[in-house]
C-alpha cells in the first residue's frame, strides 16, 4: 500500500467523512433537531452549542454501575454501537457520486451495520437487569421487527432499478437517469421515513424509551461516559440514515461541482431532520403493539408495493 | 408466561408526586395493580386544631397548589355556616368568580399533563401557554398565580374594578378561540384517538359503585356535578349545562374536561354581567360558636367535602377535608385492568391525581418488632419524647425545666 492510499484512508476514517465529521454534524442535526421540535411548539429552543455541552457534561460525569449488571457487556456495547454507525458513513456517496469506499453489495452491509446499534440498545438495556431498562430492552427488539423489514425493501426497491446493490454505482445511475428517481420518490420515501421513527426511536415510535412509562427505557442505568457514547451513537446513526435515504431517494446533482453536491447534501439531509421533527411534533406515542399492527398492516404492503413498481419499471425501461 | 411486578413510584417521570403504584404485568397486559399511598401526609388536619380559623385559611389553601380556592371556599363555606354568618352576594359572586377561573386553569393543566403522559409534547406546551392567559387574569385580580388567598372570613379579600372585570372578559374571548381548537385537536387526531380511545374503561355502574366523582364520574355517564346538584355559592343564578359523556374511557374523560371549558367560559361573562354591587364581606366574629357543618363544592377535579367542628373557642375543634382524588382512587385499580403497562400513566392522570391533597392520615408499621397499632396523638406525643431521650439522650423534661428556670431568672 502506498503511502498515499494510507493516508487517505486514515483521512476518511478520522476527518472526513468519518468520525470528526460525523461528531460535528450529528451534534448539528441533533441541535436542529430540537430547535425546530422547539420552534413547532411555540418554544425558544436550545442555544446552538448545547448539543456539544449536554455531551461535554456528560462525558464528566460518574459513571455508574448496577449491582449484577454484566460489567463487560455493559460497558462495551455503546462502544460498538458507536463504531458500527460510524462505519457505515464510508459506502455512502456524500460529495460526489463515489463514496469513499465501495464494492457491489455495500448496500446491504450499511443496512446490516445500521442495525447494529439497535441490537447495542437491546443488549445494553438486557445486561443493565433492571427492570425498565429489560422492558425497553423488549420494547426495542419488538419494534425492531416491525420497522426494519420495510426499511429494508424501501430501501432496496431503488437498487433493484438501477440493477447494482452498491450506493455508489446507484449514484452513477441515476445521474445517467435523474427521471428514474421519481419511481421511489412518493411510496420508498414515505415509508423509509416512517421507519426512519422506529430507528431512531422518536415519537411517535419513542416507544423504547418512552419516559413517562419506563424511566429511560434501555438507557435507564447508564449515565456517565456510557450514556455519551450511545447518545452520540444515537446522533451519528441519525446522520448515517438521512445521509442513506438522500443518496437513495435523492440521488440528484451528484455530479456538480464538490462544493455544490455538498451543499445539496446539506439540503436533503436538512430535509430528513425536518420531517423526522415534524412528525414529532404532531403525533403522540403510539403503543407498541400499535406501532406494530401499524407497520405490519400498513408500512410493509406499501413497501412491497414500492418493490413491485421497482421490478416492473426495471424491465420496461 | 411469567408475570413481573413493575413498580411505578414513589419516585417515577409519570407521577407529578410521590404514590406507588405496584403493576404485575404477563408480557405489556396488566394483571393487577396495587396503589399505595402516605408519602406526603402533612398532618394538615392537626395542625388545623390548633390554629385560628383565619390562620386555618390560609393553610388549607396549600392543601393543593392546583385547587387551592377549592379548598378554602369549601372550608371556610363550613366554617360560616357554622358561625351563622351570612356573605354578602357581591362576596360569594367574587368566589364563584375566582372558582371559575380556577377551573379553567386547572382543566388546561390537565390537558397539557395528559398530552405529555402519552408522549404528545407539543399538546403540552400549546395548553401550557395558553394557560398563562389565565394565570395572568388570576394575578391581576388576586395578586397571586397559585394561591389566591382571596376568601376571608365573611367574604372576599378584595374587590374588583369595573376595568378588571372588562379585562377578564376580554381574555375569555381569547381562552374560547383556542379551546376550540383543542376541541379539533382531541376529537379528530389520530394518534391521540388511538391512545385515549377505549382506554381506562370505567362502565357506569363500576363508577356508581365505586363512587367516582367530577369529570372521571361524568364522563362515564354520571349526572353528578355538584354545582347544581347541591347549590353552593351562586350557582343557582347562573345558566350552565353539566357535561356529561358516554365513552367511559380516557378520551370520554378529555371530551368532559374540554367541553367544561367552554361552560366555565360562559359561567364567567354570566358572573361579570350579573355582578351586584355592594360591600364584598361582614365582619367576623373572633371566636365561633359550638356547631358543626359540612360544605361541598365542585372542584375542578370532583366533589370536595370539608367538616368543620366548632367548640366555641376561636380553633376549630375538628377539620376533616376529602380531596376528590380519595374518590377517584378506587377506580384507579378498575381501570387499569386489562390495559398496557403503556396506558398506566394516562390512566392514572385521567382522574387529574392530587396525591397530596389526598393524604389525610398515615400508619406506620413497626416491621422490626412485628407490631401494628395506631398511636393517639398524646401516646405518639409520649413516644416521641421518649424516643429522643433514649436513642439520642435529649431530655425534653429537664430542658422544660431549665428553660422555665432562666426565664424565671429573668
Amino acid at each position: 500500500m502506498d503511502p498515499w492510499s494510507l493516508f487517505r484512508s486514515i483521512f476518511y476514517i478520522l476527518v472526513f467523512p468519518g468520525l470528526l465529521f460525523l461528531a460535528v454534524a450529528g451534534l448539528a442535526v441533533e441541535f436542529a433537531d430540537r430547535r425546530l421540535y422547539a420552534r413547532f411548539q411555540n418554544r425558544q429552543g436550545p442555544p446552538w452549542f448545547q448539543p456539544l455541552a449536554d455531551f461535554v457534561k456528560l462525558v464528566a460525569k460518574e459513571d455508574l454501575f448496577p449491582d449484577g449488571a454484566d460489567l463487560w457487556m455493559f460497558k462495551t456495547v455503546p462502544i460498538v454501537a458507536l463504531t458500527a454507525a460510524t462505519v457505515s458513513i464510508f459506502y455512502i456517496p456524500i460529495w460526489g457520486p463515489h463514496a469513499a469506499f465501495q464494492f457491489d453489495g455495500d448496500l446491504v452491509v450499511v443496512l446490516y451495520l445500521l442495525t447494529l446499534p439497535t441490537l447495542c440498545f437491546f443488549l445494553g438495556g438486557w445486561y443493565s437487569t433492571s427492570l425498565y431498562a429489560t422492558m425497553g430492552a423488549v420494547r426495542t427488539l419488538t419494534q425492531l421487527f416491525a420497522y426494519e423489514v420495510p426499511l429494508f425493501i424501501a430501501i432496496l426497491s431503488p437498487a433493484v432499478l438501477a440493477g447494482t446493490w452498491s450506493l455508489s454505482s446507484m449514484a452513477v445511475f441515476y445521474q445517467a437517469h435523474p427521471y428514474h428517481a421519481f419511481a421511489n420518490l412518493f411510496l420508498g420515501l414515505p415509508v423509509a421515513l416512517v421507519a426512519l421513527l422506529g430507528k431512531l426511536e422518536k415519537v411517535p415510535f419513542d416507544i423504547p424509551d418512552a419516559e413517562t412509562e419506563i424511566v429511560g427505557g434501555v438507557f435507564t442505568e447508564y449515565s456517565g461516559k456510557l450514556l455519551a457514547f450511545f447518545r452520540m451513537s444515537i446522533d451519528i446513526e441519525a446522520v448515517v440514515v438521512s445521509s442513506l435515504l438522500a443518496a437513495v431517494f435523492l440521488p440528484w446533482g451528484m455530479d456538480l461541482p464538490v462544493a455544490a453536491v455538498l451543499a445539496l447534501y446539506v439540503v436533503k439531509v436538512g430535509f430528513v431532520v425536518f420531517m423526522l421533527a415534524l412528525a414529532r411534533s404532531v403525533f403522540a406515542r403510539l403503543r407498541i403493539e400499535q406501532m406494530v399492527e401499524f407497520c405490519w398492516k400498513w408500512i410493509a404492503p406499501a413497501a412491497l408495493l414500492q418493490l413491485l413498481v421497482s421490478i416492473v419499471l426495471s424491465g420496461v425501461l | 408466561m411469567g408475570t413481573v411486578t413493575i413498580p411505578i413510584g414513589p419516585q417515577h417521570p409519570a407521577l407529578k408526586e410521590p404514590a406507588a403504584f405496584s403493576i404485575t404485568l404477563v408480557g405489556e397486559r396488566i394483571l393487577k395493580s396495587d396503589v399505595r399511598l402516605g408519602y406526603n401526609h402533612r398532618g394538615i388536619e392537626k395542625a388545623c386544631e390548633q390554629r385560628t380559623y383565619t390562620q386555618d385559611l390560609y393553610l388549607i389553601e396549600r392543601i393543593c397548589g392546583i385547587c387551592s380556592h377549592a379548598h378554602t371556599t369549601t372550608f371556610i363555606t363550613a366554617s360560616e355556616e357554622v358561625a351563622g354568618l351570612k356573605v354578602p352576594p357581591r362576596g360569594l359572586y367574587i368566589r364563584t368568580l375566582i372558582s371559575e377561573l380556577e377551573r379553567i386553569h386547572s382543566h388546561l393543566l390537565w390537558l397539557g399533563v395528559a398530552g405529555h403522559e402519552i408522549g404528545f409534547d407539543t399538546l403540552l406546551m400549546y395548553s401550557w401557554r395558553d394557560r398563562e392567559v389565565v394565570m395572568d387574569i388570576l394575578a391581576m385580580l388576586t395578586g397571586n398565580r397559585v394561591n389566591y388567598g382571596i376568601n376571608t372570613f365573611g367574604g372576599v379579600r378584595r374587590d374588583f374594578t369595573a376595568e378588571q372585570l372588562a379585562e377578564v372578559r376580554k381574555s375569555m374571548d381569547v381562552l374560547e378561540e383556542r379551546t376550540k381548537y383543542y376541541i379539533e385537536v382531541a376529537t379528530s387526531e389520530p394518534t391521540l384517538a388511538k391512545r385515549l380511545g377505549g382506554v381506562g374503561s370505567l362502565s357506569h355502574d363500576d363508577a356508581l359503585r365505586l363512587g367516582a366523582v367530577g369529570p372521571t364520574a361524568r364522563a362515564s355517564n354520571i349526572q353528578r356535578d355538584v354545582r347544581r346538584d347541591d347549590t353552593h355559592l351562586v350557582y343557582n343564578e347562573l345558566d350552565f349545562k353539566v357535561i356529561t359523556d358516554d365513552h367511559c374511557d380516557v378520551f370520554g374523560r378529555t371530551v368532559v374536561r374540554v367541553l367544561e371549558l367552554m361552560e366555565s367560559y360562559k359561567l364567567i361573562r354570566q358572573i361579570i354581567d350579573k355582578m351586584p354591587d355592594g360591600p364584598v364581606s361582614v365582619k367576623a366574629p373572633r371566636r365561633v360558636p359550638a356547631g358543626e357543618a359540612v360544605a361541598r363544592y365542585e372542584a375542578p377535579r370532583g366533589e370536595d367535602i370539608h367538616y368543620v367542628k366548632g367548640n366555641g373557642t376561636d380553633k376549630p375543634e375538628r377539620v376533616k377535608v376529602r380531596a376528590p382524588t380519595m374518590a377517584n382512587l378506587a377506580a384507579v385499580s378498575k381501570m387499569l385492568e386489562d390495559n398496557n403497562l403503556a396506558d398506566v400513566p394516562i390512566v392514572v392522570a385521567a382522574i387529574d391525581p392530587c396525591f397530596s391533597c389526598t393524604d389525610r392520615g398515615i400508619q406506620v408499621s413497626d416491621l422490626g418488632r412485628g407490631r401494628d397499632e395506631t398511636l393517639a396523638w398524646g401516646a405518639l406525643r409520649a413516644h416521641g419524647i421518649e424516643w429522643w431521650r433514649r436513642e439520642a439522650g435529649v431530655d425534653f423534661a429537664s430542658l422544660n425545666r431549665k428553660l422555665s428556670q432562666s426565664l424565671a431568672a429573668r
